[in-house]
């Protein structure tokens, strides 16, 4: 690892100049992927600024009925808060399926948003990698890419977004709010993110310097009826291979309002507006959500290995959506495996 | 303005609080808390497994929090009240009701994971007992009291639990087989000590259930 400097600022305006003004900065939040980052030898900044002391850490309500939480909020903190558990299910479902309670309670809520892939060569810097290093080549459109992108992809880069928060977040329609050189901005979440196109190494439109400070939830009533549901490779701790997040308001058995978005599929957290689009006033059953679904995923590229994905996310997404159509929430996530050793525990029927 | 470059060195002097003692290190910045707890301070009960934030055998408690301490950087804890394997017992000896039903329960082989086990576990069933959720518990329908199962976690009031979502953080979780290995999925047990391991970490939260105790 290389040597680096350490600062705790005062204020977020001095922690904004100093990574503005100094070459190599970065900012310090939970650390849990910077940290590793910097043991592979991805990332080697020359100066840490930590934030974790600046007052970003609460969840307030907004005046229009929404919530605001400060990027310094942890986690496990963002999950276990009762007003995200009954007002945005979804959001604190995703959350509790990323990581590890020890990460969680670790990791905040900025610094999940601006995570970095988790795709292999990425992570190696012994292999060619467009994100890490511009023009050296992407091994994984012909290697290991089972775990990539089927949306939004480009020719120079097929890596996925693994946060799950972020997934949810994306369904919500949330607002990030930036404080950078200038005057503080929001941003919607969709316009935190660049898909890679020629330039992979550019993930997010923010500019050196520039400190997310809080998420904002816009108020959302029909998110009480919102789910998270994330497939992958072990019943807890691991990254998704799919993932989605979906609210649902349904009238008279009629779709009045809708929010999709899919995880691990996608650059970005892909929020699927032609599926929503596609279900707007429909009747709120299976075909119409198997054919949202498949509106989205017509503009998938897959690949050899991650052609699975296809079917799969239209599997989640009908199966997600009618068990909210049904006010029926998805079921657990440990598979029965998980169930068979009780011990000498009782257990009572589910 | 144009770029800083800085030129300070690279180390910094740090107040380290574990188990309650100060201690005043001039460590580099690259310093991990696990490699200056156990190179440095001298305190080996906490384990090196990957050093990447994936076994958790490196777990303390920072602040009565679980974290992996191969992920904090030493010079980011001044100040913090840290706590290792090794704080965990009564100063007479006596075992922590968790390291108790871990020799009861025979909830090891090898042993390296088990220091981390045991301090995730302390941080756990305090989640539990403050009421967070869990991956199992979040989902509607799906929280241990619909199923009317398991050990509260101290003085649980099950009538809380059941009455949905919005109520849950009201009152402690409700720990059962399944609550527990969700909960500990951060711990890696290359042994497959798992099915022990879950019986102790469910014999101490009952214990702490009946006592009462924290």
């Amino acid at each position: 690892m290389q040597p680096f400097q350490y600062q705790q600022p005062a204020d977020a305006a001095g922690a904004v100049a100093t990574v503005a003004a100094t070459d190599g900065a970065v900012f310090l939040g939970g650390g849990t992927n910077l940290v590793d980052l910097m043991k592979l030898g991805v990332e080697a900044p020359g100066l840490l600024v930590d934030i974790t002391h600046l007052p970003m850490d609460r969840i307030e309500p907004t005046p229009g009925g929404g919530l605001r939480i400060g990027a310094g909020v942890r986690n496990s903190d963002l999950a276990a808060d009762p007003r995200v558990r009954a007002e945005y299910p979804v959001l604190a479902q995703a959350l509790l399926a990323g990581a590890s309670g020890q990460l969680r309670n670790m990791a905040t809520v900025g610094g999940n948003l601006l995570q970095r892939t988790r795709c292999l060569y990425f992570q190696d810097v012994t292999k060619p990698c467009n994100k890490r290093r511009p023009g050296s080549g992407c091994p994984a459109r012909t290697g290991d890419h089972r775990n990539l992108a089927i949306l939004g992809g480009s020719g120079s880069c097929i890596a996925t977004h693994p946060s799950d928060m972020a997934v949810a977040l994306a369904a919500l329609g949330a607002v990030v709010h930036v404080q950078g050189a200038g005057r503080p901005r929001t941003l919607e979440l969709a316009e935190l993110y660049r898909l890679p196109g020629d330039e992979p190494d550019r993930e997010t439109t923010l500019s050196r310097g520039d400190l997310i400070t809080a998420v904002e939830l816009p108020p959302l009533g029909f998110a009480r009826r919102s789910a998270y549901r994330k497939v992958r490779d072990r019943a807890s701790y691991a990254f998704a291979v799919t993932s989605v997040a979906a609210a649902l308001d349904v009238e008279d058995g009629l779709i009045r309002d809708v929010r999709l978005a899919l995880g691990a599929v996608a650059p970005v957290p892909w929020r699927a507006r032609r599926a929503e689009q596609a279900m707007l006033g429909r009747p709120a059953t299976e075909e119409t959500f198997r054919g949202a679904a498949d509106a989205e995923l017509a503009a998938a590229a897959p690949l050899r290995h991650n052609a699975f994905k296809v079917p799969l996310v239209s599997n989640v997404v009908t199966a997600v959506l009618a068990q909210l159509a049904g006010g029926v929430q998805p079921p657990s996530a440990p598979p029965a495996r998980l169930r068979h050793d009780q011990a000498d525990r009782p257990r009572g029927s589910q | 303005m144009g770029l800083v470059r800085t030129t300070e060195p690279a180390t910094s002097v740090v107040r380290l609080r574990v188990n309650g003692e100060t201690h005043v290190l001039t460590l580099d910045n690259r310093t991990t808390l696990l490699d200056a707890l156990r190179e440095t301070i001298g305190l080996t009960g906490s384990k090196k497994g990957c050093d990447h934030g994936q076994c958790g055998a490196c777990t303390v408690l920072v602040g009565g929090r679980r974290a992996n301490s191969c992920l904090l950087f030493a010079v980011a804890m001044q100040d913090a009240e840290i706590r290792t394997v090794e704080g965990l017992a009564e100063p007479d000896g006596t075992l922590h009701p968790l390291q108790q039903a871990f020799v009861d329960r025979d909830a090891l082989q090898c042993g390296y994971c088990t220091p981390g086990q045991i301090c995730s576990a302390a941080g756990m069933l305090a989640e539990a007992a403050a009421g967070w959720p869990s991956a199992v518990s979040a989902v509607p329908g799906t929280d241990p009291s619909a199923r009317g199962a398991g050990p509260a976690a101290q003085g649980a009031d099950p009538a809380a639990q059941s009455a949905g979502p919005a109520a849950q953080g009201a009152g402690p979780a409700i720990l059962d087989a399944a609550e527990v290995r969700e909960r500990m999925s951060g711990n890696l047990c290359r042994c497959g000590a798992y099915v022990n391991i879950v019986a102790a970490i469910l014999d101490a939260a009952a214990a702490t259930t009946d006592e009462g105790t924290g």
